[in-house]
């Protein structure tokens, strides 16, 4: 049964060297039979590698643990939801989800790219096959999910109780597709330098992918942030290590990706400088797998002693990414350059958009791998850490988020500055307000929160702005500005969303960092303490078992501040035998978009417990932002103009219009 | 502690979950004075815990990490200022411990790169557009040419 697995991965693998060669090969000769193998041989692949995904997920639930990678991370009294998540719980399976989702990807273009030119399909077909190769041969050389143990084992060494979660279960498949959705960008961008063509046509055929591929790495992010926040006990949202890094670097790029693709479609303007966003964006992407999988992280002797499965990805790494770039310093300068544009206008905004982002991912980029290079090159020990961070990144968003209402607003080629300003006036004096507003009204408010407070104010204001103005209220009557409303394109949508979300999660993270209230203390059961605006009242310890561990739950009463009772707070301890692990879960209560968190640490001698109690204003906003990020990327991914057969459609317009 | 190491590479197994420990700072570690405490918390979330992967002390939970807050917290309440106590702790464990690193040569590039960045990027544009505008500009003939063509345009039909 699980060799049917491995023998369908190898055949994924030999069709993968068929799509890297065959549909080349026809590109360059002009041979349409050639070229038209790339689309059933994509989806065969696709095919074969989820059949050996589906074999794995199947040995995990059956608790098959005669395969090494099942015995090592399930066991068979685990829940059936983390029976299946633990499939991608480790390293081997999550790297089969890797080239799952990589020859889905594949598969989907060669679904929905009937409208592609034939040799640009092939070319972008032929270059997923060879990343689809690569990385199909790291899993068979280095890291087969379906060795088997003879005898095997009668159970399993459990998961890690950390990733018993729902978290696993959405986290790492929606990264991925972000991860790799930006294969897709990466692959129009080579296929585009091969075949030395790129168009605005180009463009539209590449913002729906990099878009999507955006709205799940957001997803990732934003779900990956709020497991570490609750499952973590200490309530961060943040944290800056380098596995965190890994992902927000493709973000940023992929951000800077989808600003720049933009200018491209509408302007023919920035193509050489967006083909080169999107080689950077999933040469970060491929960055990202290697300093998770290699190891290298966590030491870099670590890496050094065992450098198998590290040095393969870095070759893969320095095959594509080396590559890519010598195929763009080769042939980009046979690109044409676009259109000109003043500084003040919509181009002008969305190239400082792009500088600030590109310096911010260098930023990030830097911070995480110069301990590595100074430890490798000089044997000197340093910490680059969130202090760094924090000081080096906020400084460079400022500025990008107080120009990002301006944007929209500007005209393509020449803006009107001064007349911009004034339609953001409103906007601008109610953050003026809210900044005053939170130095009188609110305790404990720094001038920095203060400002923080009106640079959220600003940004959902100003994305606000842009709707409102673009129907007309209140010159035109409300009838006809809704008219107009619903009328306006999704896309103009899509970017007020995400502006606006932009700005939710900002307020969020100004509330939590700036006003945010901890309580440590002892707490015996009969006891309260004081929690930001409520109290709470630890009533009793209870016993509880589950199906793979065992659990103490602490409960509080909440109380508001007139003594009313404001509901319960169950906040656990968990300790897993088969893992000799403890944990903790916390206890959340949300309070419109605040949230009071409590956490236990040790018992005390005198037979009391640790408890800390935060109370986090906004928090919620964080990741609220985030889906609201999320809702504009979709919006606007089902926009007209990016449809698919919407450029045929353009097409057979010009064609028409040829003869006159 | 082991557990806390063995904790963080199993998570680097999935994606992005980071670093994992029970929150830090216990009830008997913290000092009466608030003002002197707030200090002490700050100065923590600067200093690595040495023993974990990307963590402060002040949010670890391994028993170094708690001799270190004892320890700023003991200078600070002998009377020594933030700088006196990080240099204290630097001359102990050296640089590792600081999870921002300082200002100096070795650190150069650290620090230097997204100004670099930001300057390199931002004179770049304004160059690049500037040769691009006299790129764009008409010549005399050009002008002289595109009059004429006007002119016919707007004189009387022929």
């Amino acid at each position: 049964m699980v060799e049917i697995g491995h023998f369908a991965l190898v055949l994924a693998f030999a069709l993968a060297l068929v799509q890297s060669l065959v549909p080349l090969v026809g590109a360059v000769r002009g041979d349409a039979r050639l070229m038209a193998v790339s689309g059933p041989v994509a989806v065969a692949g696709f095919a074969f590698t989820a059949l050996a995904f589906a074999v794995l997920v199947m040995a995990y639930v059956r608790s098959d643990f005669s395969v090494q990678n099942v015995w090592e991370n399930s066991h068979s009294l685990k829940p059936m939801l983390y029976k299946i998540t633990g499939t991608w719980g480790n390293h081997e399976g999550s790297m089969l989800l890797w080239v799952l989702i990589l020859t889905f990807f594949g598969a989907l273009i060669a679904a929905f790219g009937s409208n592609l030119p034939l040799s640009l399909k092939a070319n972008v077909i032929a270059v997923q096959g060879w990343i689809g190769a690569a990385f199909l041969l790291f899993i068979l050389l280095t890291s087969n999910p379906f060795a088997r143990i003879d005898p095997a084992p009668l159970e399993g060494q459990d998961l890690n109780p950390i990733l018993q979660d729902i978290g696993l279960a959405v986290h790492p498949p929606l990264l991925y597709l972000g991860y790799v959705g930006f294969s897709v960008s990466f692959s129009f961008a080579v296929a585009a330098l091969i075949g030395g063509r790129i168009d605005a046509a180009w463009a539209r055929w590449v913002r729906p992918w990099t878009l999507a591929a955006w709205v799940f790495l957001t997803g990732g992010i934003a779900m990956g942030s709020y497991w570490a926040y609750y499952e973590l006990g200490w309530g961060g949202f943040w944290f800056w290590d380098p596995v965190e890094n890994a992902s927000f670097m493709p973000w940023l790029a992929g951000t800077a990706l989808l600003h720049s693709a933009i200018v491209m479609e509408k302007r023919s303007a920035l193509k050489i400088w967006t083909l080169l966003l999107a080689i950077l964006t999933f040469s970060l992407s491929l960055l990202g797998t290697f300093l998770v999988r290699s190891g290298v992280l966590t030491s870099v002797h670590a890496f050094a002693t065992d450098p198998g499965r590290g040095v393969f990805i870095l070759s893969i790494l320095t095959l594509f990414i080396g590559g890519s770039l010598a195929l763009f310093a080769w042939r980009a300068q046979t690109l044409t350059a676009g259109g000109l544009f003043q500084p003040i206008s919509r181009e002008g905004a969305l190239v400082v958009n792009n500088l600030f982002l590109t310096t911010a991912t260098a930023t990030v980029l830097v911070g995480t791998l110069y301990p590595l290079l100074l430890e490798t090159l000089t044997g000197d020990k340093i910490s680059v850490g969130a202090p760094f961070f924090n000081m080096t990144f906020a400084p460079l968003m400022v500025p990008l988020l107080m120009i990002v209402p301006f944007g929209p607003l500007l005209a393509w080629k020449r803006g009107d500055l001064a007349a911009v300003s004034q339609r953001l006036f409103a906007a601008f004096a109610a953050a003026l307000l809210v900044v005053l507003g939170t130095m009188l009204f609110v305790d404990r408010a720094s001038l920095l929160a203060a400002l923080g407070a009106g640079l959220a104010t600003w940004l959902v204001l100003g994305a606000l702005t842009d709707l409102v103005l673009r129907s007309g209220w209140p010159s035109a009557p409300a009838r006809t500005a809704m008219r107009r409303l619903a009328g306006l394109p999704r896309s103009v949508f899509g970017t007020a969303f995400a502006h606006l979300g932009l700005g939710l999660t900002v307020l969020g993270i100004v509330g939590v960092v700036a006003f945010q209230q901890e309580h440590i203390l002892a707490m015996k059961p009969g006891e309260s303490a004081a929690a930001g605006p409520f109290s709470v009242r630890f009533e009793a310890v209870e016993p509880f078992r589950g199906a793979n561990f065992t659990e103490s739950r602490a409960r509080f009463s909440v109380f508001g501040a007139a003594n009313q009772a404001r509901g319960d707070i169950v906040s656990s301890k968990r300790f897993y035998p088969v893992r000799q692990m403890p944990t903790t879960e916390a206890g959340i209560r949300t309070f419109g978009f605040s949230q009071l968190y409590l956490s236990l640490g040790d018992e005390t001698a005198d037979g009391g417990v640790v408890v800390r109690i935060w109370w986090k204003p906004m928090v919620t906003l964080i990741w609220l932002g985030a889906l609201v990020m999320m809702a504009g990327g979709a919006v606007s991914l089902s926009d007209r103009r990016l449809r698919v057969g919407a450029p045929k459609r353009r097409r057979v317009f010009a064609a028409a219009e040829k003869p006159v | 502690m082991r557990s806390a190491l063995r904790l963080f590479a199993l998570l680097l197994a999935v994606a992005v979950l980071p670093a994992a420990g029970l929150a830090a700072v216990r009830p008997s570690e913290v000092l009466p004075d608030p003002a002197l405490e707030a200090r002490a918390r700050a100065l923590s979330a600067n200093l690595r815990c040495m023993v974990c992967q990307n963590q402060s002390i002040d949010d670890s939970d391994s028993e170094l990490a708690h001799d270190l807050r004892v320890l700023v917290r003991e200078r600070l309440t002998a009377g020594d200022s933030d700088a006196q106590v990080v240099d204290y702790i630097v001359s102990r464990y050296g640089e590792f411990v600081l999870l921002k690193p300082r200002f100096s040569l070795r650190n150069a590039a650290l620090w230097g790169t997204p100004a670099v960045i930001l300057l390199v990027g931002g004179l770049y544009l304004v160059f690049a557009r500037g040769r691009r505008h006299a790129a764009a500009a008409l010549s005399a003939e050009e002008r002289a040419a595109l009059d004429r063509i006007l002119e016919r345009r707007t004189g009387p039909p022929a």
